[in-house]
């Protein structure tokens, strides 16, 4: 294309973003037969998908018979305190088994039955063993058999290619902007149809299992174009990351520990999760150890361990013992699989856990107790998307996997997150190349604003003011671990906004040295835009939302508040270059779905 | 309990580049990584290096430590004597592009050309039944994390640069190992592993198998019962067929 300034490709719909998501909705749009690209700012097989552990959560009934997508269904929806889109929770808990025997079909080897069939294991919240998954690297497996099947249908990949900007043709998204890692060249995509799959955002937090990939790019690209976010105050705190060497805080310990039976203690060596069962959950939980204990051998007729809880509740009882001095030396609490479970069976179930605490912090969890305490983990919050398509509220532009909001409402349950890529994933790819397919002509990007955008993203290499991006990453960081936390209370959140703000301002003057090419100190800078707008956004979803719930704990407002904030989803979008928010009523449940949670009451 | 070091880490690119030394304190608990991300934030901002997980799961940071290939994330510091130097240097044998970040489309392209999975018809219940036993194996080489640092390491192409249109290399063979013995699959690549996978340039050194960090039995669990295979093949069609069959 002799006009075209940069590098530039034509597709019908485009992927951002290469982990499961992405990978299920490339595959799918180009079996519907459009011209499909896929394009990832890391390696192929390298997104997050890859470090999923435990399992992915599909009624496939292959352990407990009375398993069937109603139950998944209300797990999932009482996990997120209710406030999940129902209809998101529907589709998910119907397709999610379909989904994953589509993998085995395409090469998947999940752990096995006696009876051959695909095991399942038990994981926090899941009223029944349901987790399809392989040892402890579930993840690795999904993605290294999505990889492989979309290499193998020819799908164009573009690697280490990051997305700055979209493109807009009147009210429509027509193509992307971004750079080449390689080169620092740019790089222009037209396209009739996107499907945002970038993940999160916890990069913004100083201690989490997310790697430097989870800027909130995603959101914060959607929100630009005007599509709306929704739960932005829903980050979920995983109970388990590890604490000690300080060096490897944050990174994640497994639920798959506790579903397989590992235990939490203080340092008193009292059971504490005894003492945080919630009336929420009080029905179907064991009161006493000795019922827990049964539990393990005997799902039926015990109760369940509260160490399986749902996530917001044990992070925060991890919170609150080390808070009144019961915790472990180094800050966290202690989790103990070796004193139930046999050497041999540690190591088989749970391999990678033996391998990262043997050689990151010289533990052998087949002797002694892990050292763990919550880490900043995944966001419930993100693009809102129509339940059945996966479309946001922008024409051509569509949203799955963790950038995506709904399914998990204030809080997600292990192991539904993999599924949901795959459910969504599979949607948002048809739903893109359907469109794609209905559109005439062909997207034409504004030329005048590519050049603008490529100015803007050369700016640090011509300020002068001096900052260094790694400084301002570090005191976001900061920021947000000490004043948006699991615990917030509104005279820090106000505080937390003056500090943005403020850092917005450094950012203004970040100054990156060197050439364009691989160069981090530069790609830091310009991602700092998104993990600021991401970091804005959450702390203003945080002070307004005046209620605790699922991932979202106000010390000044403790309770749940059912008659407001539990009917309403806080809506941020940009309006004249500031984000502003706005209150909008839940989609109502069906009366036939709503039977589901009374009857068990 | 803070450590000094002095890091000498490869600057350049394909036009020429140097080592160059950085003085570093490593904190307790820290591995080569989190020296690097120290240098980058306090000393050289466009110092140019792949990661994702930091905990062995994803396979970017491959690099050679004083000369070994291993993952800067699982290096711990406390391998080396406070005040030792130690080298970091991209890995030899992909095109460098910049500092620790090297070409490793190489694998991609080879993994475009393996024959993809054919699975049998299902049971006659509509399941696939698969038994532990059967993928135990399979799911060794499911393990690869694609660190690609046994392509690294492997002398038919590390020293021998034109080797490399014909010679897929052991991550290669690793992933064909895990199609063969897939319980299920009807494919037939033996032509494929003799003629475009290269497979007689191995003649098992092992040295693939000595730096896998998923402690992937390489040679002795893919590649030679590949070469078994391929022999098998060429002298006697039958016996292939019953290794197919009982996925051995
Ligand atoms: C350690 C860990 C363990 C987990 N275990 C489980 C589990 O057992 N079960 C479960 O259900 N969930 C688990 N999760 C959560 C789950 O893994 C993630 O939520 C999920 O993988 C996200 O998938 P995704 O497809 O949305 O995004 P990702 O897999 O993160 O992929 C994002 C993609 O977007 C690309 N991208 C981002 N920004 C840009 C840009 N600007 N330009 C171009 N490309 C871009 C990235 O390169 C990447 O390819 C775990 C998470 C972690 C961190
Ligand atoms: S055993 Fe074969 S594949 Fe492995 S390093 Fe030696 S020659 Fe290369
Ligand atoms: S086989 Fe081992 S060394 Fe080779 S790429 Fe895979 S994980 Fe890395
Ligand atoms: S960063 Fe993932 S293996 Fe080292």
């Amino acid at each position: 294309m002799a006009n075209d300034k940069y590098e530039t490709h034509e597709y019908d719909v485009i992927v951002i973003g290469a982990g499961g998501a992405g990978l299920r909705a490339a595959i799918e749009a180009s079996a519907a037969g459009v011209k499909t690209a896929l394009i990832c700012k890391s390696l192929l097989g390298k997104a997050h998908t890859v470090m999923a552990e435990g399992g992915i959560a599909a009624a496939l009934r292959n352990v407990y018979q009375e398993d069937n997508w109603k139950v998944h269904f209300r797990d999932t929806m009482r996990g997120g305190k209710m406030l999940n889109n129902w209809r998101m929770a529907q589709l998910h808990a119907q397709e999610a088994p379909d989904r994953v025997l589509e993998l085995e079909e395409w090469g998947a080897l999940f752990d096995r039955t006696k009876d051959g069939r695909i095991l399942q294991r038990d994981f926090g919240g899941h009223r029944y063993a349901r987790l399809a998954h392989v040892g402890d690297r579930t993840g690795l497996e999904m993605i290294r058999t999505l990889q492989q099947h979309a290499v193998h249908k020819g799908i164009d990949v573009y690697m280490e290619c990051n997305i700055q900007r979209l493109l807009k043709d009147g009210d429509r998204v027509c193509g992307a902007f971004g750079y080449w890692r390689e080169s620092g060249k740019f790089v222009t995509f037209k396209s009739k149809a996107i499907v945002l799959a970038t993940g999160g955002v916890g990069k913004a937090w100083k201690f989490t299992s997310n790697s430097w990939e989870y800027t909130g790019d995603g959101t914060t690209l959607a929100a630009d174009v005007g599509a709306d976010l929704i739960d932005m105050e829903m980050i979920q705190f995983h109970p388990t990351g590890m604490v000690w060497p300080n060096s490897v805080r944050g990174i994640l310990v497994t639920e798959g520990v506790r579903g397989d039976g590992g235990t939490l203690r203080n340092s008193e060596g009292e059971r504490f999760m005894f003492n945080y069962i919630t009336d929420y959950f009080r029905a179907e939980t064991a009161e006493t150890e000795e019922e827990a204990d049964a539990w393990y051998e005997d799902k039926t007729n015990n109760r369940r361990t509260p160490d399986l809880l749902p996530r917001d509740e044990v992070a925060r009882a991890i919170n609150a013992e080390v808070k009144a001095g019961r915790g472990s030396p180094h800050g966290g609490v202690l989790l103990d699989i070796a004193s139930r479970r046999s050497a041999e069976y540690i190591a088989r179930r749970l391999p990678s856990m033996h391998h990262q605490f043997k050689e990151l912090a010289d533990v052998d969890i087949t002797k002694e107790p892990m050292e763990v305490g919550p880490t900043c983990h995944y966001i419930m919050g993100g693009v809102r998307v129509e339940a059945d398509t996966a479309a946001t509220t922008v024409p051509g532009l569509y949203a799955a996997g963790e950038v995506a909001a709904g399914l998990h409402g204030a809080n997600r349950l292990g192991g539904n997150s993999l599924s949901d890529l795959l459910v969504f994933g599979r949607r948002a790819g048809l739903y893109a190349a359907q469109y794609a397919q209905n559109l005439e002509g062909h997207p034409s990007p504004d030329a005048d604003q590519i050049e603008q955008y490529a100015q803007e993203l050369l700016a640090p290499f011509n300020n002068d003011g001096g900052e260094n991006p790694y400084t301002v990453h570090m005191a976001l960081q900061d920021c947000m671990q000490n004043l948006v936390g699991i615990i917030r209370t509104e005279s820090e959140l106000k505080k937390a906004q003056t500090e943005i703000a403020s850092l917005k301002e450094r950012l203004a003057k970040v100054t990156v040295e060197g050439h364009r090419q691989y160069n981090p100190g530069w790609n830091l800078a310009l991602d700092l835009q998104s993990l600021l707008t991401t970091a804005e956004a959450t702390t203003m979803g945080a002070l307004e939302r005046k209620e605790s719930r699922g991932g979202h704990t106000r010390e000044d407002h403790p309770g749940p508040d059912p008659d407001k904030y539990g009917k309403i989803n806080l809506v941020l979008r940009r309006k004249d270059g500031e984000l502003s928010l706005s209150e909008e009523p839940l989609p109502e449940m069906p009366d036939d779905l709503k039977e589901l949670f009374e009857e068990s009451k | 309990m803070a450590s000094e070091f002095t890091m000498r880490v490869w600057r350049g690119d394909i036009s020429g580049g140097e080592f160059k030394d950085y003085r570093v304190e490593a904190q307790e608990g820290m591995v080569v990584l989190d020296v690097i991300h120290t240098i980058q934030a306090t000393q050289a901002p466009d110092l140019a290096v792949r990661w994702n997980c930091k905990a062995g799961k994803c396979g970017s940071c491959s690099a050679e430590i004083n000369g070994k290939p291993r993952l800067m994330c699982m290096t711990r510091m406390n391998l080396f004597e406070p005040g030792e130097t130690i080298t970091i240097s991209p890995i030899q044998t992909f095109p460098l592009l910049r500092d620790l970040v090297t070409d490793v489309s190489f694998n991609y392209e080879k993994a475009k050309s393996i024959p993809a999975l054919k699975l049998k018809a299902k049971e006659a219940d509509g399941t696939r039944r698969m038994y532990q036993d059967d993928v135990d194996r399979v799911q060794e080489f499911h393990k690869c994390i694609e660190c690609f640092l046994c392509q690294d390491v492997c002398h038919v192409i590390r020293d021998h640069e034109d080797n490399k249109p014909e010679f897929a290399g052991p991550r290669s063979f690793v992933r064909l190992a895990s199609l063969e013995m897939h319980p299920l699959d009807e494919e037939d690549r033996r032509e494929f592993l003799k003629s475009d996978a290269g497979l007689g340039y191995c003649n098992i050194t092992k040295c693939c198998t000595e730096v896998c960090p998923e402690g992937i039995h390489i040679t002795d669990n893919a590649i030679i019962p590949l070469k078994e295979r391929v022999v098998d093949a060429y002298y006697d069609p039958v016996v292939w067929l019953m290794n197919k069959l009982t996925g051995k």
